[in-house]
């Protein structure tokens, strides 16, 4: 998986500061990293004597189409010819800055900063051309590829200037000259997937792909209830099975501090922190590891976390409902007060489960140990965090920890968690060699950080006009007083907060013993159901039509934030004029107002902001006598700002958005006795190829920043259908997934 | 015991044994990777192959009931993914991740072969059995209808 690297003429000290953003002010930013002043932009371009031009693509490609979409950027100002660019992924390196993917951020993270690397690229090279000619800079021009002086006819390719143009001072990244938008010539026209060729010729490109020489393959058997641990195994009997070369009983890691992997009795070892306890196969092939596991007998001593189980959390939930709640977020004007003077009041509870991620890639890491360092070939969408995460495990400095990125079969941010990779290091460690550590599904269902449950109780109040005068919201996560798990915490700000007059948001909280995390729209994915659910429930008790209600609350004048009590969350950015621009183009689109709903044929509605990006979606559903539903289309309309990138790679995320949003509603992940019950695609299924609507999807070009792709379609879409169910049949889906509110996907 | 299977027309001996499971043996003995594992139970076709022409999935073939009978992988669809599918895939480019597309391109080229012109619902049909984490489904659709109307040959 070694890069392989040609003999190019490298364009050298292509430096300069000021690549700090400062244009954009987003909450979701923490997942690129601080910009990074001493970024380097010479590591990223190198231009080959024939003018072929490398370009290294820094952040890792999880199917967010980013291996494509940064290069666009640099070659855009370098005025690069396309055909003659050849992408290669970065290693982990400083000099490249942030490379993580996450939070929908690589597209305002890299616009600036991406750009500005091929502009100072492209003025070197106009300088080492106008030296030849002995004419000014300001007479030379640039074509694809090319310096031309327009006025003598003459003209250079980049490939015979390269030499010349890398001994230059590179110029100020401030002073860079950007293109106007509109002479773009790369971005904003559609480009394939720079490795689509050798997807669709099999080559070796993922993690799980990875070949070192002599490397073992490696199993682990974890506790089957998180927190639990092996009294004894028949690490005896599983060491004379065919290939077995190691057995390894992880006894857990006693705390973070402290060393990492002492070594206490024969066949044991002390699992580094971020690691689960467990049994480890290590094998020639690993096959012959996987099919060991057949024969593992482990007497696990599970811990506190076997009492756990989805029932009692339920019931937990119906008893948190009804007690007075732990904590306000938000609280403003007098809830009870304008119930009580309510025209209408409406209630609801909605309850969604815990889910799994299911990357079709499982998780798996090679790593290498040799002479006290390590090389690693991984699969993570935060491979700084994971080196810093491996180096405090196995006490080693990050300076002795290489990392290669791999192209990764899917992240949804599951890779944001990179306890593979510290198990591949500790492993390879422990044997003092190579080894491939590749997750079963089984353990991949079994282990995963979950996006996390909830409930919500809703009240909402409406005056005599069907206006919305009071709204009171008690969520139910998980946690521990004020602390809640990753992925179950709510903000003060979240929509329809500041758009009541009357508004209060509470909090409690049940004790959980279980990993969670993001899931692609983290929180936005669970909240914007339950909420956008509610809101149609209200437009409906009020006799109004949704479009018109949600106009009615992005009208009034926001309520601000004060400082308050429990307050989380910064303040509220969303720009209601671009939530209603997109609302009102979907629903021009999709004929809106003159929809027909009629038994077993209806439509619904919902919009979301979320990670800086507005969409409204509109889905038509029709409903069998058998409940099952039928998706049938999907308009979209989103507003990611002034420019889409690449509007192949920018549509593929949203079918991917809302095939996702689908097939959260279908999935769950249950405990019983601590034990997920849920183990592979046949009962935690995703959308079939027959179930996926038609997509008509439509842009909303606005004068903001971009923003990223990842994210924001997904939210709206799981209410809009919810919606349009009951516009349908009359009947509330408030429970998913939809098999516990008597639905199914036809 | 050795076995001797033929794969993308290449006679190889492979000791195993013969309740190994065929995407493993493609995999990590004869080094072609671009057969996917992604869940081991059949119910993902991330690992599809054709053996005989038929579409089979190579995590729950085991190599033994495939000796004497033609194995075709992603690698061996065509020398230079020339295809009309793998054109097609390239040309509506279909991929996001891409780890699921080998089987895609393999289930699609199997339907192909059977049924040049296919409906909506005839693809509806072969393609239900390939998961895609993605959600590139609807492309995937674009992508056959064009090579079918690219004029799809039979590869024998």
């Amino acid at each position: 998986m070694r890069l392989n690297r040609r003999s190019f003429l490298q364009i050298t000290a292509l430096t300069g500061g000021g690549l700090a953003l400062g244009f954009f002010d987003n909450p979701f930013l923490w997942a690129q990293g601080a910009p990074r002043a001493d970024l380097s932009p010479t590591a990223f371009i190198k231009i080959a004597g024939d003018g072929t031009i490398t370009i290294m693509a820094r952040a890792p490609e999880i199917g967010q189409g980013v291996k494509t979409m940064l290069p666009m950027m640099i070659a855009e100002e370098l005025d690069a010819d396309w055909s003659k660019v050849r992408v290669e992924q970065a290693d982990l390196d400083d000099r490249f800055g942030g490379q993580s993917a996450g939070g929908s951020t690589s597209t305002q993270g890299n616009y600036l900063p991406m750009r500005r690397v091929g502009g100072a690229c492209r003025q070197m090279l106009i300088g080492a051309a106008a030296k030849r000619w002995g004419v000014a800079e300001s007479e030379c021009t640039t074509a694809p590829n090319r310096v031309v002086h327009a006025s003598s006819e003459r003209s250079f390719g980049y490939g015979e200037l390269a030499t010349e143009a890398g001994a230059l001072t590179p110029p100020s990244m401030d002073a860079v000259k950007l293109k106007d938008p509109k002479d773009f010539r790369i971005l904003g026209k559609p480009h394939a997937n720079v490795d689509i060729h050798a997807i669709v010729t099999g080559k070796p490109l993922f993690g799980i792909d990875c070949k070192v020489p002599g490397m073992l393959h490696a199993v682990i058997q974890r506790s089957p209830v998180v927190g639990g641990k092996v009294k004894t195994a028949n690490l005896d009997e599983i060491k004379k099975l065919p290939g077995v070369r190691n057995v390894l009983i992880i006894s857990p890691a006693p705390n973070s501090a402290g060393p990492a992997d002492t070594k206490t009795e024969p066949g044991t070892a002390i699992a580094a922190a971020g690691m689960e306890p467990g049994v480890a196969i290590v094998a020639d092939t690993w096959w012959q590891a996987q099919s060991a596991r057949r024969s593992l007998n482990v007497d696990w001593e599970p811990g506190p976390g076997a009492a756990q189980s989805s029932e009692q959390f339920d019931k937990n939930a119906a008893e948190l409902m009804t007690a007075p709640p732990q904590n306000t977020l938000r609280s403003y004007g007098d809830v009870d007060g304008a119930l009580g003077g309510a025209a209408k009041i409406v209630e609801a509870t909605y309850a969604y489960p815990f889910l799994a991620h299911g990357t079709l890639e499982p998780m798996d890491t090679t790593a290498s140990y040799k002479d006290g360092k390590l090389e690693m070939w991984t699969t993570s969408q935060s491979p700084g965090g994971g080196r810093s995460q491996v180096a405090r495990a196995l006490n080693m400095q990050p300076s002795d920890i290489t990392v290669h990125i791999c192209r990764i079969g899917g992240g949804f941010g599951r890779r944001l968690q990179n306890d593979y990779m510290v198990e591949a290091a500790w492993l390879a460690k422990q044997v003092g060699g190579a080894v491939k550590l590749v997750w079963s599904r089984e353990d991949d269902m079994a282990h995963d950080g979950y996006r996390p449950g909830g409930y919500h109780a809703f009240k909402g109040g409406l005056d005599a006009k069907g206006k919305l005068v009071a709204w009171r919201q008690h969520f139910i996560t998980y946690g521990e007083g004020q602390r809640y798990v990753s992925g179950g915490a709510m903000e003060a700000v979240e929509f329809p907060s500041g758009r009541v007059p009357n508004y209060a948001l509470f909090v409690s909280a049940q004790p959980l013993i279980l990993h969670t995390g993001a899931l692609r729209a983290p929180g936005h994915n669970a909240y914007a159901w339950a909420i956008k659910g509610f809101v149609d429930e209200l437009a409906t008790a009020g006799g109004r039509d949704p479009l018109e209600f949600y106009m009615e609350m992005l009208n009034s004048t926001p309520v601000p934030m004060v400082a308050e009590a429990g307050r989380r969350g910064g303040n509220d950015t969303m720009n209601a004029e671009r939530l209603k621009g997109v609302l009102q183009l979907v629903a021009e689109k999709s004929g809106w107002a003159s929809r027909k709903n009629t038994p077993g044929k209806g439509y619904g509605l919902a919009c979301h902001y979320c990670h800086a990006g507005y969409f409204a979606e509109v889905a038509e559903v029709t409903v069998d006598a058998r409940n099952r539903i039928k998706v049938t289309k999907i308009w979209a309309a989103g507003d990611v700002g002034n420019q889409i990138m690449n509007p192949s790679g920018a549509e593929a995320q949203v079918h991917g958005s809302i095939v996702e949003g689908m097939s959260q509603m279908a999935q769950e992940i249950t405990l019983k006795d601590g034990h997920p019950q849920q183990s592979n695609y046949n009962n935690h299924p995703m959308l079939r190829f027959r179930q996926a609507p038609q997509i008509e999807l439509f842009w909303r070009m606005t004068e903001f920043p971009p923003t990223g792709l990842g994210e924001p379609a997904l939210p709206p879409v799981l209410p809009a259908i919810a919606n349009a169910v009951f516009a349908a049949t009359g009947k509330r889906i408030r429970t998913l997934p939809l098999a516990r509110s008597g639905f199914s996907f036809a | 015991m050795p076995l001797k299977i033929k794969v993308n027309n290449v006679v190889s001996t492979v000791d195993v044994p013969p309740d190994t499971p065929l995407l493993w043996v493609l995999r990590d003995v004869l080094d072609l990777k671009g057969s996917k594992y992604g869940c081991g139970i059949g119910q993902c076709g991330a690992c599809m192959v054709h053996v005989n022409g038929v579409p089979t999935r190579s995590c729950t073939t085991e190599v033994g009931s495939v000796a004497g009978q033609a194995v075709t992988t992603i690698e061996g669809l065509s020398p230079d993914g020339s295809h009309p599918v793998q054109v097609a895939w390239e040309q509506i480019d279909v991929a996001q991740c891409g780890y699921c597309q080998a089987g895609q391109i393999m289930t699609a080229a199997a339907l192909l072969s059977k049924t040049p012109n296919p409906t909506d619902s005839d693809i509806d049909a072969a393609m239900s059995g390939n998961l895609c984490r993605c959600g590139t489904y609807l492309r995937i659709r674009q992508a056959i209808h064009q090579a079918a109307s690219a004029g799809f040959v039979s590869q024998k």
